[in-house]
C-alpha cells in the first residue's frame, strides 16, 4: 500500500530547488519543494479567509498586549497559519485537536468564537475559560478542542489518550496532536509514540518545526533534525511537509489522517514552518537575523502564496479579496471590542470549577 | 544433622500461603537447586528450591494445605543414612492459628510471630522480616451507611479493592484499568486478579513501564469522557507522572472554566512496605493533599477500601487513591451489599472515647488502634478517628471530638514537615483552640529517607509506644 511505503521517506523532500537558495539559515533551507495538487478556487478562498483571520487576530492580540489589556504569556502563531488550516481542511468534524501554548490559531481553525478567545486573552468573564485560563488554557468540548497546554510536551501524552478513547469507543475519530520542535525532545513524547504504535491508536502527530525552541535553533537542540524520523524506532511512518504551503499540508494531512482512521496506527507529519514573531511577547528574537525573517515573509508567506494564486490562477479580483480582508478585520475588531469591554470575572468565580460537585 | 525445610515468604509482607504441591516424595535424594514444592498465595505462585542436600526424610505439611504460616517447617532433609526421628522438633502439619480467618480483636499473626523460634538452624529460605508491627484487627465499626443486620463477610483489602473495580466495570462500560502488569500478570500485587478474564484486554490494559506516558494517556482519555483507573505499581513510580497528575488532571477543570474535567482514579500502594528502602517507601499523602483540584483517599479497612474505591471511580474528579502493601493481605469484615458506596470526604470515629482524640489514616490507624487498646488498660479512653479521606479533610469530625476530649494526637507514617498531621494540628488550632487543654501532638515517620536495615527501618517508622507516650503527654500523665 502506497501510504505505508512512504514511511520515513516523504515524497519529494530531498529536492530543495529554489527554496533552498533563497533561505538564509541552513535549518530554514530544509523546505521540501512539493508539487501538491492544486486547490479549487473555493478551497483557496476558504484557506485564505481562515489563515487571514488567524493572522489579523494575532496581530490584534499583539496590539492589545502592547496596550496592557493582555497580560502574562502570549505566544503568537503568525507565520505558521498554513499548518493548522491545512490540517483542518483534511480532518473530519469531531476529530480532536490538542496543542501546546501557541494555541490561538488552532482554536480559530477549530471554529471557536473569536470573541471568546480574545476575551480569554484579556481575562474577562466572556472568555472560553471565564478568564481563568488565559492564552495557554482554552478548551471547547463542542469544537473538540482539548487545549491549550502550558507544559511542553504534555499535550502529546494527553492527545495520545484522546486517541486511546477513540480506539476504546471505536468511534472512527482521529486525534490531531500538535507540538513543536522543542517539545519533540521531551521523553513523554516517545513513551506516547510507543504506546500509540503498540496499540495502533488513531493519532496524527503534527510536529510544527518553526526552527526555534524559544531562542534555541533546531540545530543546537536536536541531534536528529529530521523530525519525520522521530518515530522510526517505533515503526511510525513520518514525512516532512512544506508547512508554508497550505495545499501541501492538506495533502499530507489527508494521507496521515486516512492512515490513522483506517486502524493502521499513528502517523507523524513534520511541518516545516516559520514563526515570524518572537517566542512570546517579551522575546526580542536576537537569535536570528532580521534578514532571515524578512526573506521568509517575502518569499514563503503562506497567505501571500494563496493570495497570489487567487489573483493569478483563479482570476479572482482584488475587490473580492478586499472584501474578505474587510470581513476578517471586522470579526477581529469585534472580538477586540468585546474583549476590551466585557467585565472581569465575578470575584466569586475564584472558588468555582475546582472540583465537579458530587450530589449525594 | 537433619535440616528443616521452612515455608518460604514470597515477599517481605507475606504471612502465610498454600502448599500447593510437593514435587519430591519422601525418600527422594535432594540436590541443591532441586525444586521441592510449589507454594501459592493470593498474590503469586512460587517454587521452593532446595538449598541443602540429602534425602527428603519427612514431609510435614502435605499437598494442598492452605494457610501455612511463613517459616513453618514443611519437611525435613537428612543426610544419607541419618536417623530422622532425631531430627525434628517441628510440629506436624499446618499452623492452625495462622490458618483461621482472624476474628474479633485477635491480632493477625505477623510473619515474625510464626514461630521461627523453635524451628530451624538452617532456613531453606530467608526469614520474613519483622520490621513492621503487627497491625491489630479492627473491631467491626459499622458505617451509618450500612443497614443494621447486614451480613459481614471477611475479605482481604486486596479482594475488596478488586471487587470494587469489578463491580464498577460491570456497571459502567466507560471504566477501564490500565497500568503495569495489571492484566496478564494479574497485578504486581494481585489487586487486579481476574479482571482480564472477566473484562478482556481492551478494558484491562497492560502498559509498558512508562509512568509519565501512560498517566498522560489516562488523563487524555478522561478528558475525552472515559473513566480510567490508572494503577501505579507503587506511588513511588508516580513521581515520573506527577506532572500529568497535577498540571493536567487536577487543573484542567479550573483552567477550562468548568468545561472539561478528568474523571480518573490513580491508585496503587503508597508508603513503606517492608525492607524496600528509600525509593520504594515514600508516603505521598501530604504531597497530593496540597493540591486543589484533587481528592485524596487513603483507606485503612477493607470495607472502606471497597466503598471508597467505588465512590472514587464514580466521582467526576481526579482521585488519588493511596493503598498500602502491608494492608493488602489483612482480612477484615466487609458488608455484603449489592452496591456498597461510601462518601468521600467523611472521617469516621473508629473507636469512641472521651479522654484524648487520636487522629490517623491508612496504616497509621494500626498504631493508633493498638495504642488506644493499651491506653484503655491504663484508664485512658482514646477516641480514634480514621480520616479516610485526606482531601477534602473532614475537619468537623475532628474538631467535634476535640471539643469533647480537649486533647489530640495526630499520627501518620509520612514525614513531619508539612505533613498531614501538621495540617491537622493547624486546623485544630484555627477551629478549636479554646477547647484545647494541651498542645496538639503528632507522631510521624522520622525526618530521614527510609533506611534498609531492619533495625533502622523500625526506628524510622512511628510505633505504638510513641503514640502512647504522646497521648499520655497531652493528658499530663506519665
Amino acid at each position: 500500500m502506497a501510504v505505508a511505503a512512504r514511511k520515513t521517506s516523504g515524497g519529494g523532500r530531498t529536492d530543495r530547488g529554489a527554496a533552498a537558495e533563497t533561505a538564509v539559515d541552513p535549518a530554514v533551507s530544509e523546505v521540501p519543494a512539493n508539487n501538491p495538487p492544486p486547490f479549487t478556487e473555493a478551497e483557496d478562498l476558504s484557506a485564505y479567509h481562515e489563515m487571514l483571520l488567524i493572522r489579523r487576530f494575532e496581530e490584534k492580540a499583539g496590539q492589545l498586549y502592547g496596550m496592557g489589556l493582555i497580560g502574562g504569556f502570549c505566544h503568537l502563531y503568525i507565520g505558521q497559519e498554513a499548518v493548522v488550516v491545512g490540517m483542518q481542511m483534511a480532518a473530519n468534524e469531531g476529530d480532536e485537536v490538542i496543542t501546546g501554548y501557541r494555541d490561538h490559531g488552532h482554536m480559530l481553525a477549530c471554529g471557536m468564537d473569536p470573541r471568546g478567545v480574545m476575551a480569554e486573552l484579556t481575562g474577562r468573564r466572556g472568555g472560553y475559560s471565564k478568564g481563568k485560563g488565559g492564552s495557554m488554557h482554552m478548551f471547547s468540548k463542542e469544537k473538540a478542542f482539548y487545549g491549550g497546554h502550558g507544559i511542553v510536551g504534555a499535550q502529546v501524552s494527553l492527545g495520545t489518550g484522546l486517541g486511546l478513547a477513540n480506539w476504546y469507543r471505536e468511534d472512527g475519530k482521529v486525534a490531531l496532536v500538535y507540538f513543536g520542535d522543542g517539545a519533540a525532545n521531551q521523553g513523554q513524547v516517545y513513551e506516547s509514540f510507543n504506546m500509540a504504535e503498540l496499540w495502533k491508536l488513531p493519532v496524527v502527530y503534527i510536529i510544527e518545526n518553526n526552527k526555534y525552541a524559544m531562542g534555541t535553533s533546531v540545530n543546537r537542540a536536536s541531534a536528529q533534525t529530521d523530525f519525520s524520523k522521530r518515530g522510526v524506532s517505533f515503526n511510525i511512518p513520518g514525512e516532512q511537509v512544506d508547512g508554508m504551503d497550505v495545499r501541501a499540508v492538506r495533502e499530507a494531512g489527508q494521507r496521515a489522517i486516512d492512515f490513522a482512521r483506517s486502524g493502521k496506527g499513528p502517523y507523524i507529519l513534520e511541518m516545516q514552518t516559520y514563526r515570524y514573531r518572537g517566542h512570546s511577547m517579551s522575546d526580542p528574537a536576537k537569535y536570528r537575523t532580521k534578514d532571515e525573517v524578512a526573506k521568509m515573509r517575502e518569499e514563503r508567506d503562506p497567505i501571500e502564496m494563496v493570495r497570489k494564486r487567487l489573483l493569478e490562477s483563479h482570476k479572482v479580483g482584488e475587490d473580492e479579496l478586499k472584501k474578505i480582508d474587510a470581513k476578517v478585520r471586522e470579526i477581529v475588531n469585534d472580538s477586540a471590542e468585546f474583549a476590551s469591554h466585557d467585565p472581569e470575572p465575578d470575584p466569586a468565580e475564584l472558588w468555582t470549577d475546582i472540583l465537579v460537585e458530587v450530589r449525594a | 544433622m537433619p535440616t528443616d525445610i521452612l515455608m518460604p515468604a514470597l515477599s517481605p509482607t507475606m504471612e502465610q500461603g498454600k502448599l500447593a504441591k510437593w514435587l519430591k516424595k519422601e525418600g527422594d535424594t535432594i540436590k541443591s537447586g532441586d525444586i521441592l514444592a510449589e507454594i501459592e498465595t493470593d498474590k503469586a505462585t512460587m517454587e521452593v528450591e532446595a538449598v541443602d542436600e540429602g534425602v527428603l526424610a519427612k514431609i510435614l505439611v502435605p499437598d494442598g494445605t492452605d494457610d501455612v504460616a511463613v517459616n513453618t517447617p514443611i519437611g525435613v532433609i537428612a543426610a544419607e543414612g541419618e536417623d530422622v526421628s532425631a531430627a525434628t522438633a517441628a510440629k506436624p502439619a499446618s499452623n492452625g492459628s495462622a490458618g483461621e480467618p482472624p476474628k474479633g480483636d485477635t491480632p493477625a499473626p505477623a510473619a515474625a510471630q510464626a514461630e521461627p523460634g523453635q524451628a530451624p538452624k538452617v532456613p531453606a529460605q530467608p526469614k520474613a522480616p519483622s520490621a513492621v508491627a503487627a497491625p491489630p484487627q479492627p473491631e467491626t465499626v459499622v458505617d451509618p451507611e450500612v443497614p443494621e443486620g447486614t451480613e459481614m463477610v471477611t475479605q482481604t483489602v486486596r479482594e475488596a479493592l478488586r471487587d470494587a473495580m469489578a463491580e464498577e466495570m460491570r456497571r459502567d462500560r466507560d471504566v477501564f484499568v490500565m497500568g503495569e502488569e495489571v492484566a496478564e500478570y494479574q497485578g504486581a500485587y494481585k489487586v487486579t486478579q481476574g479482571l482480564l478474564q472477566e473484562f478482556g484486554p481492551k478494558r484491562v490494559i497492560d502498559t509498558p513501564i512508562t509512568e509519565h506516558g501512560f498517566a498522560g494517556l489516562g488523563v487524555g482519555a478522561a478528558l475525552a469522557g472515559l473513566k480510567p483507573i490508572v494503577e501505579f505499581m507503587t506511588w513511588n513510580f508516580a513521581m515520573q507522572a506527577i506532572d500529568q497528575i497535577i498540571n493536567s488532571a487536577a487543573k484542567t477543570l479550573y483552567m477550562s472554566g468548568g468545561q472539561m474535567g478528568a474523571p480518573i482514579v490513580f491508585r496503587g500502594p503508597n508508603g513503606a512496605a517492608a525492607r524496600v528502602a528509600a525509593q520504594h517507601s515514600h508516603d505521598y499523602a501530604a504531597w497530593y493533599s496540597n493540591v486543589p483540584g484533587l481528592k485524596v483517599v487513603m483507606p485503612y479497612t477493607a470495607a472502606d477500601a471497597k466503598g471508597l474505591l467505588k465512590a472514587a471511580i464514580r466521582d467526576p474528579n481526579p482521585i488519588i487513591f493511596l493503598e498500602n502493601e502491608i494492608l493488602y493481605g489483612q482480612s477484615m469484615p466487609v458488608p455484603k451489599l449489592d452496591d456498597f458506596v461510601l462518601p468521600i470526604g467523611k472521617a469516621r470515629i473508629h473507636r469512641p472515647g472521651k479522654d484524648v482524640t487520636i487522629v490517623s489514616f491508612g496504616i497509621g490507624m494500626t498504631y493508633a488502634l493498638k495504642a488506644a487498646e493499651e491506653l484503655a488498660k491504663e484508664g485512658i479512653e482514646a477516641e480514634v478517628i480514621d480520616l479516610r479521606t485526606i482531601r477534602p479533610m473532614d475537619v468537623a469530625t475532628v474538631v467535634k471530638s476535640v471539643q469533647k476530649t480537649n486533647r489530640c494526637v495526630a499520627v501518620e507514617e509520612g514525614f513531619p514537615q508539612s505533613g498531614v498531621t501538621a495540617e491537622i494540628g493547624m486546623r485544630i488550632m484555627e477551629e478549636a483552640f479554646d477547647y484545647l487543654d494541651a498542645p496538639v501532638a503528632r507522631v510521624t515517620g522520622k525526618d530521614v529517607p527510609m533506611p534498609y536495615a531492619a533495625n533502622l527501618e523500625k526506628l524510622a517508622l512511628p510505633n505504638v509506644a510513641e503514640v502512647i507516650a504522646a497521648a499520655k503527654a497531652v493528658c499530663y500523665r506519665s
